[in-house]
């Protein structure tokens, strides 16, 4: 899906290294570009590999791909610390599994921190995109190749082992020709007929790094006013609201499903972008709701965003499965109607 | 209306096809649907299996932890989830591999000697569209017809004699039900 959302966006350059569960993506991405006249694939010899092309391929103007699965987003993290420091449109998709160190290749969400918090090197931040759903999948991936090119910055789009290799009917946006996109000017294409142009990161001068530093917070400061996004689901009347993104949210949709049936008053806050985390649609709930469970395919990472951006406003409470463990919705509602009487909620 | 099957057997019955052209066809029907596959690192030879699951409403979890129906193609994939099938559900098993009887008494069992009857139409290939034709018979999620347009989109530029043979598992599978035997 995202293979061909991509291609759909103006993608013309993907470069990866085969890793389990995100296969799929690869495969399909291959064969998508093979048919395009324009379009590029290439099997790097390593991650590493992979995300230097990027930064070749993105510095030439391009829209360009890549993907992996935690240990491959590790490696390619210097790659993508030098793509936010030279200030490099790129979409770069993890489709998460279980870890840390080689884990499985079940569908977790413990990669957050590494995706929301920069994962590399030095002072900078990427926009991490988390889709629940097939159809989400193909518009968040045109949007990921927007924010790319709008502010100059690597995308995240953080899936998981499930959103990598579950098919659900989609109906894709239509294509667009890279060469409608407006022009670069910062782009290395050749100089004959104008002044040279540098894009480098290293900034021996510690003003110069200094600015450039203050620079990127502004930008990023620009990013978390302009696209934090969070989609609610029965909120209205709420007294407790589950917090989750991705995999975990659509469990646990089925759940309060369950739960309203039992007349239990549950909604679910629903990141959709996980950095810029959606604080002030969170901070604007809290006003109504005391009590929000936080729940991951972790040990509990996003949980401290919420944390914090809530600052003691409401009780925050955690409920955590990791290790490539898919929760049923039956499970959830059980922690949910727990919880809830526990907090009196069902007391007027 | 919720229903989730899991299709489970070697690598290299067909078992994913299996899934994928049921989730097409249930697709095109109009339906919402997840399709599922988990395989481990090994691919033919190996375990494969997949959920499918078929709705009118939106799917939370694509995941069946009490799927309704199983359609079981060898004995290890019984062993793993003879015990997990709803009360009230249905195992459709390749009796042709499986000389166990499932020990649940509330469950439907249908038992369709897939590679017998495949044998006799001369390809071992048409195993999956046998059980596929079973398991539609058996459940009415939905058509043998939109079955086979789901595997026509999914295949499409193979052979009309392919096809053929296909439909002629499918209606088999269909007519072993349909006429009460594998009971």
């Amino acid at each position: 899906m995202i293979g061909e959302a991509a291609v759909r966006a103006g993608c013309r350059f993907y470069a990866g290294y085969p890793i389990t569960p995100q296969n799929e993506l690869a495969e399909y991405t291959a064969s998508a570009m093979a048919r395009l006249e324009d379009g590029t694939f290439i099997q790097a010899e390593s991650e590493i590999a992979a995300i230097n092309m990027l930064i070749g391929a993105s510095m030439a103007g391009a829209r360009v791909m890549t993907s992996s699965s935690g240990p491959g987003i590790s490696l390619k993290q210097e790659g993508i610390s030098f793509l936010a420091a030279m200030e490099l449109p790129a979409v770069i998709v993890n489709t998460m599994r279980g870890g840390p160190g080689l884990g499985n290749i079940a569908p977790a969400q413990g990669d957050y921190f590494q995706a929301t918090r920069g994962g590399g090197h030095g002072d900078y931040r990427t926009i991490v995109l988390a889709p629940a759903s097939g159809q989400e999948l193909a518009g968040l991936t045109r949007k990921a190749f927007e924010y790319a090119d709008e502010y100059k910055t690597p995308v995240f789009i953080l899936g998981d082992g499930m959103m990598g290799q579950m098919m659900e009917p989609v109906e894709f946006p239509e294509p667009i020709d890279p060469r409608s996109l407006p022009p670069k000017p910062w782009i290395l294409d050749g100089a004959k007929g104008r002044p040279s142009r540098i894009i480098k990161s290293l900034l021996l001068d510690t003003s110069v790094e200094e600015d450039h530093n203050w620079k990127l917070t502004r930008k990023y400061e620009r990013i978390t006013r302009e696209i934090a996004r969070a989609d609610t689901y029965m909120t209205t009347d709420a007294r407790l609201v589950v917090t989750a993104y991705g995999t975990a949210a659509r469990i646990a949709k089925g759940a309060i499903k369950r739960a309203r049936e039992l007349g239990l008053k549950v909604g679910l806050f629903r990141p959709v972008t996980l950095w810029p985390f959606p604080k002030r649609a969170l901070v604007e709930m809290s006003r109504q709701v005391k009590d929000f469970l936080v729940f991951e395919m972790s040990t509990g990472q996003m949980l401290e965003d919420v944390k914090l951006s809530l600052e003691g406003r409401s009780n925050v409470h955690f409920y955590g499965r990791p290790g490539g463990i898919i929760s049923t919705p039956d499970e959830i509602a059980k922690v949910i109607n727990t919880l809830y009487h526990r907090q009196h909620l069902n007391e007027d | 209306m919720t229903s989730k099957t899991i299709f489970s057997g070697f690598g290299g019955q067909g078992v994913l096809m299996m899934g994928y052209v049921l989730a097409v066809a249930a697709m095109r029907d109009g339906k919402e649907v997840t399709y599922l596959p988990t395989y481990g690192a090994e691919v033919r030879g190996g375990t494969a299996n997949c959920t499918v699951s078929i709705s009118d409403e939106e799917i939370f979890s694509p995941v069946a932890s009490s799927p309704d129906y199983g359609v079981i193609m060898n004995m290890p994939s019984l062993v793993k989830y003879e015990s997990t099938i709803k009360k009230g559900g249905a195992i459709i098993l390749n009796s042709s591999l499986i000389d166990t009887d499932p020990a649940r008494d509330d469950i439907d069992v249908v038992k369709i000697p897939a590679n017998d009857i495949a044998k006799k139409l001369g390809s071992d290939r048409t195993i999956n569209m046998i059980m596929l034709g079973a398991f539609v018979a058996k459940t009415q999620v939905t058509t043998l017809d939109s079955i086979m347009n789901g595997l026509t989109e999914i295949v499409k530029g193979k052979k009309a004699s392919i096809m053929k043979l296909n439909r002629k598992g499918l209606d088999r599978g269909a007519e072993y039900v349909s006429k009460g035997a594998g009971k």
